[in-house]
């Protein structure tokens, strides 16, 4: 397959994860569409990494993996603490600090 | 139609089905199960791409950690609701409309942009490759990535701790 069909693959993950970053109500929903928009910045680095004959991109490939690894450990541990102060884990009721 | 041809063709309808699975379903618990679906068919993707390794650590990492953590929030939280999380979604146009303007336009300077036509031979074992470069050039970063997790980690306790 040529790149440029791993590249339109990723970029129609990112869309489907961007549009569930705006419609879902629930904080976690709206984490789940992240890491579907993360995943497709994944491939695109492999899919480069893999056509450049260069390792560069498959390294970055396991730091956001990580990194991605401890963005959800602390979102959702933020998501609990909202949950079990405002009872409520819908993201368009967190307005506290809205002016 | 080539081996691969195919192999790319129903990797990619499991991984975009999953993905829509992901953000429409109104159930967030079978969101998470599609979720873990899209990521092992993006594993199949890093196959495809030959890393191996990657695709390990995609189901170590993502879909066994990320996919464990979202499902004990989600049952947390549900416990402390006591009833399922039943998720609606709002600005289903708008969304749409957003997502679809992002995907045209990616789409538009991808066709545009002089991509190389195919992929360079492996040289060698691209694992070892990975290795010598985490040692190597991105050792400074690597080492950051231990200390990030470590911060994380006391990031989430601190979160988790019971009220005093």
């Amino acid at each position: 397959m040529p790149l440029a069909a791993y590249l339109a693959l990723a970029a129609l993950v990112f869309a489907i994860g961007l549009f569930g970053v705006l419609t879902r109500r629930n904080a976690v929903g709206i984490l789940l569409g992240i890491e579907l928009m993360l995943n497709a910045v994944n491939i695109n680095l492999v899919a480069f990494a893999r056509f450049s004959g260069e390792v560069t991109g498959i390294v970055f490939t396991l730091f956001t993996i990580a990194i991605t690894v401890a963005e959800v450990a602390v979102g959702l541990a933020i998501v609990i603490v909202i949950f079990r102060v405002r009872r409520t884990v819908e993201a368009d009721h967190l307005d506290l600090l809205r002016g | 139609m080539t081996l691969e041809t195919a192999a790319f063709a129903g990797v990619a309808v499991v991984l975009l089905a999953a993905s829509l699975g992901v953000v429409l379903t109104p159930n967030l618990f079978h969101a998470v199960l599609y979720l873990a679906v899209a990521l092992v068919a993006t594993g199949g993707v890093f196959l495809l791409l030959e890393a191996p390794f990657l695709f390990g650590v995609q189901l170590l990492l993502y879909a066994g950690g990320v996919v464990t953590i979202v499902v004990f929030a989600i049952m947390l939280t549900e416990r402390l609701a006591g009833q399922t999380i039943r998720q609606a979604s709002r600005y289903l146009i708008n969304g749409a409309v957003v997502s679809a303007a992002v995907f045209v336009g990616v789409m538009g300077f991808l066709l545009q942009a002089p991509l190389v036509a195919g992929r360079p031979p492996l040289t060698g074992d691209l694992t070892v490759a990975v290795g010598r470069a985490l040692v190597g050039p991105f050792a400074v970063a690597l080492e950051l990535l231990g200390v990030l997790l470590v911060i994380a980690l006391l990031g989430a306790l601190y979160f988790a701790r019971s009220e005093p």
